[in-house]
This record gives C-alpha cells, structure tokens and sequence, in this order.
C-alpha cells in the first residue's frame, strides 16, 4: 500500500460523497424547511423519505415488470417513478402535519417536546405500516431496484474514475431540484410567505397570511424533495427496507445542523460537506491508523467534526446569529 | 363513567385466557418487530410448521400441543423479560430461539433456573454453548469452525492470497470473520484488511479501499440482507473479487438482494442444500404453500430444533407412562435425542453442540438459490474448554 | 357525572366490597365467577377508589383492602397479571392522590413494596423481572427529568451514562478486566465489590456527563439535541468497537458472565421466613438473586427519588427551572448558566450510572445493543408520557411504559395468537384466517407509536404533570379557545 494507491483512489471517492452528499442535502432540507417554520424536529421526515423510495419502487415494479412493461425507456420510467414519489411522499408529510402536529398547536402547547414525541410516535406507526404493507402484498421485508443496464452503464472520467448513468441522473435531479426551491423560496410568492412564517407566525399572520396554509405547504414541498431523495437513495444503493429511513435521516438532520439548522443552502452545504466527510473518513480512516479505528468510526468521526464546528460557529455553517429578543 | 366502562372491557378481554392442564406448549423467541424481523419471522415460521405437523400426534397422545411465537426485539433487556415471563406458565416445555446470541445468551441464564430446554436455530457464537448448560443446545454450526472450514477452502482449494474480510459488527458476523481470518493467517495468507460496518445500505468506503488493496478475496460474516448488497453494489462499481461468507448468506432470498451479482457467491452452510436432501425440498414447497415464500436456512434450522424438542418431549412422555414431563426430563432427553433432520444428522454433545457436522461448502453457479455443493466437509466441535 | 359524584362514595365501597368476596371466594376455592370478571370488577373497584371525589379517611381505607385482596389474589393465582398492574395502581395512587395523610402514605407504600410485590414475586418470577425493570426505568427516567424536565436542555443521548455505569462494573467484575490489565485477577472482582462500583458508576458517569456537556451545553436548544445525539452514539459505538487495538469493551459480543454480589444471607432469610411455601420449591440461587435485586433497585431507587427532590427545592432546583423558563433572565439574575446546567447534567448522569451498575450485575451481561438510539428514545418518551419536570411523573411514565411493552402488548399478542390458533370467530372473520404477515406479536411498536400519538395529542402535559406545567397548559387551553372564539 503505497502512497499513490491511496491518491488514485481521491477523485473516486469525492464523487462517491458527492452523490451522497447530494441525496443527504434534498432529506436535509425537509428538516431545514419544518424547522424554520415551526422550529420542530420532524422526526417523522425520515420515514416519509423511505415511503418515496417504496412508492418509486412499486413505479418499477409495476410499469416496469420486465415481463409486460407498461414502461420500456428505463428514463421515462425513473422520470414517472419521481414524480409519483415527490407526490406520495409530499402527501404523507401533509397528512402527517394534518393528523399529528396540527391538533397539538391548536392546543396552544409551547412544549416543543410535545410535538417531537407525536414525530417519533409517527415515525414508528409509519415503519411497520409499510412493514405490513410490503408483507402483505410482496411477503417481503428487504425490497430491490430493478436494475436497468442502460441507467447502470459505466462511464470513464479522467483520474481512473468511473461513474455510472445513474450517478449523473442523481446529480442532474439533485441540480435541478435545489436550483428549483431556491427559485420557488426567493422569488414567489409563496416563498416569500414561507419566509414570513419562519420569520413570525403571528406577525405574518397579521398581514393576511393563513399560517396553516403555508405551514401545510411547506410539509407539502419538504416531503417532495425527501421522496425523490428516497428514490434516488434507493437507486443508488438498490436496497430499501421499511427501517431504511432511520440512518439517512439522521445524517440528513445532522446536515442541516451543521449548515445551520432553519436556513436552507446551509442545509444543501451541509449535506454536502457530511457527504464528503463520511465518504472520506470511511476510507482513509483504516489507512490512516493502520487499521485500528477503521471504516466503523466513520460516524463518530462525522459527528465529532459536527461537534467542533459548532463550538467555534454555534449557529452552524449558514445560520444567521440571532439576537435574543428580550 | 366512559372510562369506566372502556377500562372494565378490557379487563374483560385479558381475562378471557385461561390455563388448559393437558396443553404442551413450545415457544419460538425471535425478533418480529425491528429490523431484525425477516430473520426472526423466518425462526417463528419454521418452528410453527414443525409444531402443526405434530398435533395429531400429540392429540393421540392426549396433549394439545401449542404454538407461543414471542417477539424479543433483538434487545438483550427484552429477551429476558420475555424470558421472564414465559418461564412461568408451566404449560411450556421448550424454547426454538433466539437469533442473536447476545439475547440468546443473557435469556438462556433465565431458562436455566428451570432447566427449560433451548434449541437455538441460530447462535453460532461459541459461547452459547461453552457455558455447559444442561439445557441450552443448538442445530447451527459454530463460528470458531465454520470460519476456518472457509478459510480452508479460500486458502487450499481457491488459491486465494489476498483476502479482504468485512463483518457486520454483530457477534455472529464478527466472531466468524475473526475466525475465518486467524486461520487463513495460519494458512500464509495475506489478510489485507478486518474491518467492520453497521451500514446497511452504503458501502461505497469499502468498495473504494478494495480499490486500493486490490483483494483477490472478500469475505463477509453477516447476513444476506447486507451481504447481498455488498456483493451488488461491489459488482455495479466493478469489483471481480470472489465473494465468500458463511450460513448468514444461506438464503434465497440472497438472489433476490444481488440479482445477477449472487452468481459465483461462496458460502458454507450445515444445512444440505434442498437438491441433496428429498426431505428439505419437500419442506421448501409446504412452507412456500403456506407462508407464499421460500424458506430461508434459519426456517430451516428452526424446524429442526422445533422437532428436536418434539422428539425429546414424546419420549419423555413415554418414560413418564403419558403423563406430562417435567422441563428437566425433556432437557435431558434433548441430548439423547437421535434424528435425521433437514439438516442432517442431529446427535448432540455433552455441551449441546452437534457432534459431527456436515459443512458444506455451496458456490451459486447461477444467479439461482439454492446453489451447487462444491464440497462436504465433516467437523467435530471443539471439546469443552473448562 | 354529578350523578357518580354524588354516589361516589357508596359505588366505591360497594365495588371494593364486591371484588375483595370475590377474592375471598377464589380462594376458598370456589370461583364464583371467571377470572376476566373479577379483574374487571377489581379494575372498577381501584378506578373508582382512584377517580372519584372520597373523603380521605374512606379513600385510605378502600385502597388498603384493595391491596390486601390483590396482594391474596397474586398468592393464589399466580399468573394473574392484571392483579399485579393494579397492585402498581394502588401504590401509585398511595403516593401521588392529593389527600392522604402522609402515615397512609408510607404505611400502604411499604406494605406494597415490601410485602405485596414480593409475595408475587415469589410466587411469580416474572414480576420480580418486572419490578426491577420499571425500578431501572425508573432511575433513568428520573436522570433524564433532571436535564429535560427542570433545566429544560433537550439530551437526546441519554443511554450513553447507562451505558458507562454498566460497563464500568461490566468490565471489572468480570472476566474481561483480566484481557487488558496484567495481573488483574482472572475471573475479575469478586461480586461483592459490585456496591463498591456502584459508588465508581456514579462517579464514572457524572464525569462523563461534564465532558459531554462541556462542549455541548454551550450550544442552545435543537442544537444541543443533535449534539447530545451524536455523542451517545460515539459513547455506543467506541463500546461496540473498543476490542481492537486493545480489548478494552469486548466489541458486539459483549461481556459476561458479569459478577454478583453473594446472596447466601438472603437466601437464608427467605428460607427462615418460610418462603419456600409462596415459592413452592426450595430457595434457590435464581429466586434470591430476583428479591436481591428486586431490594437493592428499591434502595437505589429511593436513594435517587430523595436526592433529586432535595436538589429540586433547593438552589440549584430553583436555578434549573429558572434557566429552563427564560435563560436571558436567570443569567440576569446572576445565575451562572454553564455551571448549573453541567451540575445537572451531571447529577442526571449519575443516576443513570448507578442503574447501570446494577444493570450490567442483574443481567450478568453487558452490549452495546442494549444503548442505541433506541434505548435514548424510550427514556425521553418515559419522562414525557410521565410529565416533564415532575418526579413522580418520572416513575410513573417509566412504570406505565415498561408495563405496557413487557406486560400488556405481550399479553395481547398471546391472547391473539390463542385466538388464531383455536380459530376463534370475531365479528364473523374467523381468527384462524387471519394471514401469518399479521401475526399479532410482530406489530407491539406499531401500537407503542400509536400510544405515544394519542398520548401527546390528548393529555400533552404528561400523566402526572408537574404543578406549573399544569397551570400553563390551562393557561395555553384557555388562550388557544378565546383565539378561536374571535
């Protein structure tokens, strides 16, 4: 093991956190979204993430069985299988907020614990209610991709480095979908009521905007953006199991705490960098320390970096450092 | 007054159950909840086919033979409390659990008190039985000789030098790539890496060390459900290495996991694939009528230690002239029980590990479960280490 | 309503009247009616004792023949556990229910706790199990109430101080102190040393706690919940992976067989006392080691019940809700802000470490699959389904908790496993159809969340609010109504 194994390998393995990096910083910025608003951790994010990456699923699996495809372009189909995960997901955040959080705000509870143990609450009634689904219909437990040769081609880049079509797809999708919500939170109007809201509900409320409408909304986009995370993350790694939101979750939440939980490209950064720093110290960590703390460390050591920054930016990469008010 | 009446309900529904004295039950222990379920549902299934294959037989008997599936959450502080609780309905003479040997190990202390016995289908780990419990036995091979069967096989016959070792950081993956790794050290091979992950979905670090260390080898102590995804995303990012592992990647449901990237997959494995064994594929196509998918090796494992307990309880039975046994005559015709299982020959050893096991060393010729065996190898355990 | 109220005293006496003949009958021998309708009726009977408006003296003397006739229904039908949820009823309600005069109090407390509870322990041993979980809860929900509940810092690492009062017996009192330490005896500490360590846990832990807290108790609110999160699972994952390059934690596979202490002279005691007759085999190791444990997390327990209301009335207690309440202010009143929180996040630590002293030596076992995440969840949904900030609240979250996953949902599950097995028809579908992917048993988290759900939206101030939480939730109540009303 030479030093120049260990550089051939760079190029590699910053793409490989950069396609993670990407699928951490669409989940990150559904927490980002929810908390700027309502200042809550909606626990629950990660499992509306891992409903997109079964509904995409069943969009392969039904209008793309290999027997009789509704389907046959692999790209049309991955195109119908976002589509339907952005809605399904975004409907089951709505519903969420509806059902869950809705009732404990009209009661006026200013417990911001209350409503984080309705989202672990949910959380776990959203596992086995696609636990029982999956049983039920497939009498499975770990699902698959359907994997399409032409979206796993394998393309040479410079560097001994190799991507495959699915790989640009996700960066392409990931591209389009930040550029799209930082359009629709600075330039419309239902951006600018959004950052109204974040800002101060009742205050907004005041100048003719219904907070329930937009917080509604904005469940609505963060639960997009997190199902077609979850179809990418489940095109990229093949595998979903009902369980498979917990860990991207809570990568994605530390994401947008390190880019400064409520604003949103510190939550996109954020995804960003953890996607590096864990991609980086999974493989370098055994090589550095001659195998004693190795690949398993991987999360401490993305934690602890966590820890670090905040001691010298308190707020995170991005956040505004807000004075108290008094 | 609603409260009331909601509360006097359900008292009402608790207390419907009540206690039968000619009824036998046998308890299955595994995780149905969590992560962990596809495995533990696959122990629960197996134990119950064995169970409803016998209650005719246990009727002419005059016994009502029971079914009791128990969920222990692949947490050690449930597992006892499960324990706990049902150590004390006499009405249960054995336990088929658990999967993880960290349960399995704490729980067993438990049923000890009571000499209940326990076949577990799953702990490999040595420990389970190195503690030379009278009543805790199990059907599954153990890690400190699989590994090195594997090892063997790697090294001697496959030529491989450079091997690459991964587990998944459970005591079961983690103790059979240990051992698998020591002795392909002994061996002269070149171990270039022990390395454990809890990640179930990327493995992306993994594959990109493999890049740099070049491994002609990998081997994975785990479970299908990880493992399989290992090899595919290996294979999709252009890894050729073989890919070995132990009876964690005896399933078919593997073939589901990796599709075409299960082909050319080693294992090592003590249940006879279903082709040797007439018996096995008739087991395979009644649990894939009734519970609609194919058996997984723990369904396997756990059918026969559910049917070594029926064996020992019936003969216990008769050496009790028909009445009931006591928990502590069914543990002790458990060791004199003599069968041919799915999985072979069962005879145990004074610890409660089989006394000679077959290890068969299967390799997917084809993306197709089961796969082909290469070779059978026959392992004694180790003797007691007092 | 009014209508109960107003016969609240007579319907109370009659119901209690009624369950303890029932009793009386069951253990004549004579069950006069099915198991489901006495509990039912004694269900009734605590509710009404428990609910309704008594006067104290007919309140103190109801619940201590209702616990007289659990206690005797526990003797003679072992494995009625609805008796023993209400047992934990009644001594919940002798302690919480405004009006009883302390003497009551104590007198009906000790006799549950230190007659009552045993004799169904004994007869039993799965209430003994029981017991000492909802103890060990207990503990480490009250740790957590300290943090969350009065000084208001959200810890969403908790199980990590369990996790380091657990292995710091789990490694010295046992074989695997000897794997890194030359010369350390073989078979590790001789369990007797277990109190000793318990008195280390608490230290080990607190120290902990101030390291884990230096850095993260600079941060505010939602980032010091990531924070405490993160470095939970660091303490977990070091735990999982400290066997390499030095064997310090043994990794996953975990430590055992962990030492305990002796228990000759309890043994003996129970035997003096004639227990082999409740027991009804000759006193074993088993059964001492379950009252041995059953007694030292009651010590423990009411050791950790006694400091923590100490420390809530005095001046660091006044300080924790000061900063919880406004943290701007109490610094303006010049209460040092870093310091108070470390205490109490220490002494939050010290409690859990204690517990998992006692733990590591119960279970004869320690791995880090008993500290994830999940672990740190259950102990904050404890503290919150009890009412944050409130000690009894604490006790009584963890007790409602650990009964209903141990006890209740497994109790359903094989009431619905029994049902599908003797196809049993309920509103026409028969049980036995029911297909295997919803075997009941594989669906108690399923219900838990559900539970917590429900929990939260109706009684959000927990079971047993602490007094300001209560004020302020009626407070809130009345704003959110009178906003609505506009």
């Amino acid at each position: 093991m030479t030093v120049a194994d260990l550089l051939s390998i760079l190029p590699q393995t910053v793409l490989e956190g950069l396609l993670l990096g990407f699928v951490y910083a669409m989940v990150a910025l559904g927490y980002t979204m929810v908390y700027g608003v309502l200042g809550l951790i909606n626990f629950a994010h990660s499992e509306v993430f891992m409903i997109g990456a079964v509904i995409g699923l069943e969009v392969f699996r039904f209008w793309g069985n290999p027997d009789a495809p509704v389907i046959s372009n692999p790209f049309l189909l991955l195109f119908v299988a976002l589509v339907f995960a952005a809605v399904g997901s975004g409907t089951m955040a709505v519903l969420v907020e509806r059902f869950a959080y809705r009732p404990l705000r009209k009661r006026g509870s200013k417990n911001i614990l209350v409503p984080m143990i309705t989202a672990i609450g949910v959380s776990f009634l959203l596992q086995d209610l696609t636990r029982i689904y999956a049983a039920l219909r497939h009498n499975e437990f770990n699902m698959q991709y359907r994997t399409f040769d032409a979206l796993n081609t394998t393309l040479m880049l410079p560097l001994q480095t190799t991507i495959q079509v699915k790989g640009i797809i996700i960066i392409l999708v990931s591209v389009l979908m930040l550029i799209g919500l930082t359009y629709l939170v600075n330039r419309t109007k239902l951006g600018k009521a959004i950052r109204a809201v974040s800002q101060d509900m009742q205050t907004a409320a005041l100048m003719g905007i219904n907070p329930d409408v937009i917080i509604s909304r904005t469940f609505l986009i963060g639960g997009s953006l997190g199902g077609v995370a979850g179809v990418l993350f489940g095109l990229l790694y093949t595998n979903v199991t009902p369980y498979s939101g917990v860990l991207p979750g809570l990568k994605a939440f530390t994401s947008a705490v390190l880019g400064g939980i409520g604003n949103i490209p510190g939550a996109m950064v954020g995804g960003l960098v953890l996607g590096q720093l864990e991609t980086l110290s999974g493989t370098y960590l055994p090589f550095l320390t001659n195998g004693n703390f190795g690949t398993e460390y991987k999360d401490v050591f993305a934690f602890l970096t966590l820890v670090l920054l905040l001691l010298f930016r308190p707020q995170g990469l991005f956040g505004q450092n807000v004075s108290e008010k008094v | 007054m609603k409260k009331l009446a909601i509360l006097a309900l359900g008292a009402l529904a608790l207390g419907v159950a009540s206690a039968q004295s000619n009824v036998i039950k046998i308890a299955s222990v595994s995780p149905l909840s969590g992560p962990q379920s596809a495995l533990g549902t696959a122990i629960s299934q197996g134990t119950q086919m064995a169970i409803e294959d016998a209650q005719a037989r246990f009727q002419q008997l005059g016994f009502q033979l029971q079914f009791a599936p128990q969920d222990d959450q692949a947490t050690p502080d449930v597992g006892v409390a499960v324990a706990r609780r049902i150590v004390n309905d006499a009405d249960l003479l054995g336990i088929v659990g658990h999967l993880n040997s960290g349960v399995a190990i704490a729980a067993s202390e438990v049923y000890k008190d009571t000499n209940l016995a326990m076949v577990s289908p799953a702990n490999t780990n040595p420990r389970v039985t190195d503690r030379g419990l009278l009543n805790v036995n199990r059907i599954c091979g153990r890690d400190d000789v699989q590994g090195p069967v594997g090892a063997e096989y790697a090294v001697k016959v496959l030529k491989r030098n450079r091997l690459f070792v991964i587990h998944d950081k459970t005591p079961y993956g983690q103790g059979l790539a240990e051992a698998f790794a020591a002795r392909a050290k002994e061996l002269g091979a070149n171990v270039v890496a022990l390395v454990g992950t809890e990640e179930a979905s990327n493995f992306q670090p993994l594959i990109l060390q493999m890049r740099a260390q070049r491994p002609d080898l990998v081997y994975y102590g785990g479970i299908y459900d990880k493992g399989g995804v290992l090899v595919k995303q290996m294979r999709e990012r252009g890894i050729t290495a073989s890919f070995m592992g132990g009876d964690g990647l005896d399933a078919s449901d593997l073939v589901k996991i990796a599709g075409s990237a299960s082909k050319g997959v080693l294992f090592t494995t003590t249940a006879g694939p279903i082709s040797t064994l007439p018996k096995a594929a008739a087991f395979a196509q009644r649990y894939k009528a009734k519970f609609g998918k194919d058996p997984e090796a723990y369904a396997v494992y756990a059918f026969d230690a559910a049917n070594v307990l029926l064996n020992a309880i019936e003969a216990s039975i008769k050496a009790n002239g028909g009445k009931k046994p006591t928990r502590e005559q069914v543990s002790r015709a458990v060791r004199e029980v003599k069968l041919d299982g799915l999985t072979g020959r069962i005879e145990f050893d004074s610890k409660g590990d089989r006394k000679l096991s077959d290890y068969y060393v299967v390799s997917m010729k084809e993306a197709k479960y089961p796969g082909e065996v290469l070779r059978v190898i026959q392992f004694a355990p180790p003797a007691a280490r007092q | 309503m009014s209508a109960l109220h107003r016969f609240a005293l007579p319907l109370s006496i009659g119901l209690t009247a009624l369950s303890a003949i029932g009793v009386l009958l069951s253990l004549l021998g004579q069950p006069v009616a099915s198991g489901g309708l006495l509990n039912a009726l004694l269900i009734l009977g605590v509710a009404s004792v428990m609910g309704l408006r008594l006067p104290t003296g007919w309140r103190s003397g109801l619940l201590a023949v209702l616990a007289l006739a659990l206690t005797v229904l526990l003797r003679t039908n072992t494995d009625d556990k609805v008796a023993f949820y209400l047992l934990l009823a009644v001594l919940i309600a002798s302690f919480l229910l405004p009006n009883l005069t302390r003497l009551v109090r104590v007198a009906l407390g000790a006799a549950i706790l230190l007659i009552a509870v045993p004799i169904a322990g004994l007869s039993n041993s799965f209430l003994f199990e029981l017991g000492i979980q909802i103890g060990i809860f207990a503990a480490l929900a009250l740790g957590l109430n300290v943090v969350v509940g009065q000084a208001g810092l959200l810890d969403l690492g908790f199980a990590a101080f369990f996790a380091i009062g657990a292995y710091t017996w789990g490694i010295f009192g046992s074989p695997q102190a000897a794997q890194f330490i030359g010369g350390f005896p073989a078979q590790g500490l001789s369990g007797n040393y277990l109190f000793l360590f318990m008195a280390l846990a608490i230290i080990t832990a607190a120290i902990t706690g101030v390291l884990i807290g230096l850095p993260a108790l600079r941060l505010r609110g939602d980032y010091l919940a990531i924070v405490t999160l993160g470095l939970g699972e660091v303490v977990r994952v070091f735990a999982n992976n400290l066997d390499k390059p030095v064997n310090i934690t043994n990794g996953p596979q975990g430590i055992t067989p962990v030492n305990r202490p002796d228990v000759g002279i309890l043994a003996d005691f129970l035997r003096a006392i004639g227990a082999e007759r409740i027991y009804g085999r000759p006193i074993d190791d088993a059964i001492a080691y379950s009252f041995f444990f059953y007694l030292l997390v009651l010590v423990v327990i009411g050791i950790v019940i006694l400091v923590n209301v100490r420390l809530a009335n005095s001046r660091f207690g006044r300080a924790w809700v000061a900063i919880r309440e406004d943290e701007i202010a109490a610094k303006a009143m010049g209460i040092p802000l870093l310091p108070t929180k470390l205490i109490a996040f220490a002494t939050g630590a010290a409690f859990s470490g204690i517990m998992g002293a006692v733990f590591a030596a119960k279970q004869t076992f320690v791995s880090p699959e008993s500290f994830t995440l999940q672990a740190s969840i259950n102990i904050l949904a404890f503290v919150i389904l009890g009412g944050m900030g409130s000690i009894g609240g604490a006790v009584v979250g963890a007790a409602a908790v650990t009964v209903l996953n141990l006890g209740i949902l497994k109790d359903f599950s094989d009431l619905l496993n029994t049902w599908r097995q003797t196809g049993v028809n309920i509103l026409g579908y028969n049980m036995a159809n029911l297909p295997p992917q919803l075997n009941p048993a594989k669906y108690e988290r399923l219900v838990f969340g559900l539970i917590l759900i429900l929990m939260m939206i109706f009684r959000p101030e927990g079971l047993i609010p602490e007094q300001r939480h209560r004020a302020e939730m009626q407070e809130a109540r009345q704003e959110a109504q009178e906003g609505g009303s506009k």
